[in-house]
């Protein structure tokens, strides 16, 4: 196994892209993160997508990306693992640079949403959970997060407020983020008075339907080196990766993450470092309720203690441990796709100095966490300066 | 939807029917080939009784395209069997709490536009 | 000749009510003329998540319950209604499939206005005395539906009441005595394919179609069993407003407390293919061993069907195993203002799908 590093990056504005389609969102991010990394040759890509079909109707990503990149007749390989599509791509292409089958390896994620409505999109978005017994009794994302929201209140007394100050974290750090989708700052009487989508969430605790694509370039560390990319390259440290019951309710507790935390216990221990290591991570914050959730599963706090962290600003830039410095899915946006590559981005960015107005000041260890569903998949990485 | 995707699911909707594994007793809904505890391939046909406890529950203010809200969708634990996600009819947003005990009723989730096939399934009532 | 009669019944009557002021409201109507000329006070309305189907399984579920038989062993089952929700593909279907009483069963769904509820009553229980299945289920329910500021709007309701019928001595809770049935072709109410609302004769569905079958079926049943009104503790007649049914009492010699445990029409509305059979199923919550009744159906277009039961040692012992009719009837009501009860019934039009 080669050591692999990541040597370029590319993402553009994130929104209602009303002028870009899926194709234009993911060549426009592969040239960008292909010019970032100044190679002149990719020898195979990965695109992450979870449902392109459902979204805009067109399947087999592998020949668009490969058609319209103008590189010939380039391997292509699409993967999905619903909103966790993005980092499966990542770790698919970290996996055929250190295996030795390719050198210069494009990894992508893209989505494009806003070619449907709200409740078609609601429709496309909830076949990541179980269709049959799930989606067809009246299931959504929101919702069944919002059951998990309940229960975390139910167990642990997390309040509404602690949910609340998860989203105005989050847009704060947005507007640091010039490809954030949202640039607002929000208050806690902001989320609380937002329209009702499943209670107790609320509009202002749900991420948004985006149109959004990002890619990095990964080679060989060793190739890395010859390379003088846009910015120091940045170490895989680790990956870890699970899955767990495609159903909420076939779970013992509503509570925690399994797949989290076991991908996250695998990522620790292929990177040989724990959480207290770690300088600063991306998130997984579809809603409110998953950050804090996430934060336990990944052992940045006990059971039940991710909610008074959050209120102790302990997990704002500057905080004990930063998360979600771009925005999160929350203010960033959620192309779901394109999400886990994006988070991976930031990482990058972070590690090399360049992040900004959000610049987590002496980061050398990152960690992003990516899943599907309702944490029915679950992919961690960690990277290093 | 087509018909046969439905119709497919009917013993489960219609009537809970599902596996237990006999081997370590664990309650499916669906059955499964597996036991996700045991490990065991060997299950009997198992028709879970028509009544459970609400575990959470949630009031949907934005159903998806083919269902109309709001609605309390939840999450039921079956006395004897597995937890189910359902909806509660009947239910306005204050009225159900974690805890209360629930039936199982026979109701209409959902139909294929005008002419498509009528859905049905179950769905809790508070008792 | 063997006994045959009812081994388990069940009723199913939606939360969801409305009340005559509230429609009349909508339509500048009299409330006080519905309620004072056809003695109606409220109606049930059917969830939009309900229907004929859902309730003939609700209402099934509690027949079988307090029958205590083996699902599998109904042999026949009818399902009465008006207002099937496929113009073609059975209810009966899914009603079996949900009870469990697949394959080896006989189905049809049974369409005869208001009366196909007893129809189904009618076939299932000479298929049992035929011997030809052990037990046959019979099923009359309905979500009616009037037109828009039509007098029946401040009737027609949605309820089911079932009932399993078997041969089984130790298991019979009522006793069938005797059948009768009365039908002429009189087009006193109709509803034409693909038509969403029904039409009526007015006043003509008066004399010649409701009194006259009624009380042809009634006179014809007393004659046949040869009893007379004094002989019977109830009476139960097809209600589709609070008049007719009491009128038709008082026409036949019946006194006023003979009917109204099975009068729910006031607060009910008229659940159509229900109606007569959910009557039925109120009196036999009260109904104590030896205690003879009887129940006249009326169906527009037009006929009667007429039967005599007798309750047996075993009903008392089956009256509590599930919801009563008059508790369902009484309890856990959701009054619906007009433009609730307008989406809820499909009257508002929507964007084409």
């Amino acid at each position: 196994m080669r050591d692999v590093s990541i040597v370029g990056v590319g993402i553009g504005h994130w929104g209602e892209l009303w002028n870009d389609s899926l194709r234009d969102l993911a060549v426009a991010a592969s040239l960008k993160a292909i010019a970032d990394a100044g190679v002149d040759r990719v020898d195979s890509a990965v695109i992450g997508c979870m449902s392109s079909g459902i979204f805009t109707g067109q399947e087999h990503l592998a020949s668009v990306l490969g058609d319209y990149l103008g590189r010939g007749p380039l391997p292509v390989t699409r993967v999905e693992s619903a909103c966790a599509s993005g980092a499966l791509a990542f770790k698919a292409g970290y996996a055929e640079v250190a295996a030795g089958i390719s050198d210069v390896v494009l990894v992508c994620g893209a989505e494009k949403m806003n070619d449907l409505d709200g409740s078609e999109s609601t429709y496309a978005l909830g076949t990541a959970a179980d269709q049959e017994y799930e989606g067809y009794n009246g299931a959504t994302f929101p919702g069944l997060y919002a059951m998990m929201a309940l229960r975390h209140m139910h167990e642990f007394g997390t309040t509404r407020r602690q949910l609340s100050l998860v989203a105005v974290k989050n847009h704060a750090n947005g507007l640091q983020n010039p490809n954030a989708q949202f640039q607002m700052a929000i208050t806690p009487e902001d989320v609380e008075k937002s329209a009702k989508v499943a209670d107790p969430l609320r509009l202002l605790d749900c991420s948004p339907v985006t149109d959004g694509a990002a890619a990095l370039i990964l080679v060989p560390t060793e190739l890395a080196k010859k390379l003088a990319p846009g910015g120091a390259p940045v170490a895989v440290r680790g990956i870890g990766h699970a899955t767990d019951t495609i159903a909420l309710h076939s779970r013992a507790s509503l509570t925690r993450l399994r797949a989290v935390e076991v991908s996250a216990e695998r990522a620790y221990q292929s990177a040989g470092v724990k959480p207290a290591d770690i300088h600063l991570a991306e998130v997984h914050d579809c809603f409110t309720i998953a950050e804090l959730m996430a934060m336990e599963a990944l052992g940045f706090a006990a059971p039940g203690q991710s909610g008074p962290m959050v209120e102790r600003g302990e997990t704002a830039i500057g905080g004990r441990i930063p998360i979600n410095p771009s925005g999160g899915l929350k203010s960033k946006g959620h192309p779901v796709g394109a999400t886990g590559v994006a988070q991976i981005l930031e990482i990058v960015e972070q590690l090399r100095g360049q992040a900004g107005g959000r610049q987590v000041k002496g980061a050398k260890l990152g960690l992003a966490q990516n899943m599907g569903g309702t944490g029915g998949s679950s992919i961690v990485t960690i990277l290093g300066a | 939807m087509q018909p046969q995707k439905y119709w497919r699911e009917i013993p489960a909707r219609y009537r809970l029917e599902g596996g237990r594994c006999k081997k370590c007793r664990k309650a499916f809904l669906p059955s499964r080939l597996v036991c996700d505890a045991c490990g065991s391939r060997e299950f009997e046909k198992a028709r879970f009784t028509g009544t459970g406890t609400v575990h959470s529950f949630t009031m949907i203010h934005t159903p998806p395209s083919g269902y109309s809200g709001p609605y309390v969708l939840a999450i039921v634990e079956l006395d004897g069997g597995p937890k189910l996600t359902m909806q509660i009819a009947d239910c306005g947003a204050d009225e159900a709490k974690i805890g209360d005990k629930v039936r199982v009723e026979f109701r209409k989730l959902t139909q294929v536009g005008d002419a498509g096939v009528l859905c049905y399934g179950y769905k809790a009532v508070l008792v | 000749m063997a006994k045959i009669g009812i081994i388990g019944y069940g009723s199913c009557i939606p939360r969801n009510r409305i009340k005559v002021e509230e429609i009349a409201k909508v339509w500048g109507a009299d409330a006080e003329s519905f309620k004072r000329g056809l003695l109606l006070e409220e109606k049930s309305v059917p969830s939009p998540d309900q229907d004929t189907i859902t309730m003939a399984v609700e209402a099934s579920r509690r027949a079988v319950l307090r029958a205590g038989i083996d699902p599998a062993k109904i042999g026949a089952l009818y399902v009465g209604s008006e207002s099937h929700p496929y113009a073609v593909k059975p209810s009966g279907t899914v009603l079996a499939e949900a009870l469990g009483a697949t394959p080896e069963c006989h189905t049809a769904d049974l369409e005869f206005a208001c009366k196909a509820g007893t129809e189904a009553m009618y076939i299932c229980s000479q298929l049992v005395k035929a011997g030809s299945v052990p037990y046959a289920l019979a099923v009359g329910a309905d979500t009616s539906q009037g037109a828009p500021g039509d007098a029946l709007e401040y009737s027609a309701a949605a309820g089911a009441a079932a009932f399993v019928f078997g041969s089984e001595e130790d298991k019979i809770v009522a006793e069938l005595v005797d059948t009768y049935a009365f039908m002429t072709d009189t087009p006193d109410f109709w509803r034409r394919e693909h038509m969403h609302y029904p039409r009526h004769g007015g006043r003509f569905t008066g004399e010649p179609a409701f009194f006259k079958h009624v009380c042809g079926a009634a006179r014809g049943m007393m004659a046949k069993t040869k009893t007379q009104p004094s002989d019977f503790r109830y009476v139960v007649f097809h209600q589709p407003n609070g008049k007719f049914p009491l009128r038709a009492g008082q026409m036949l010699g019946f006194k006023k407390e003979q009917i109204l445990t099975g009068w729910l029409v006031n607060r009910l509305g008229n659940t159509y293919s229900g109606a007569s059979p959910l009557g039925l199923t109120a009196v036999l919550d009260e109904a104590q061993a030896g205690d003879r009744i009887l129940v006249v159906s009326f169906g527009s277009g037009a006929g009667s069907d007429g039967f005599v039961f007798q309750a047996t040692g075993r009903l008392a012992s089956v009256q509590k195993l599930a919801a009563g009719t008059r508790e369902q009837l009484d309890n856990k009501k959701r009054y619906l203002d007009y433009g609730t009860y307008a989406r809820y019934r499909g009257k508002i039009r929507m964007a084409e799908k």
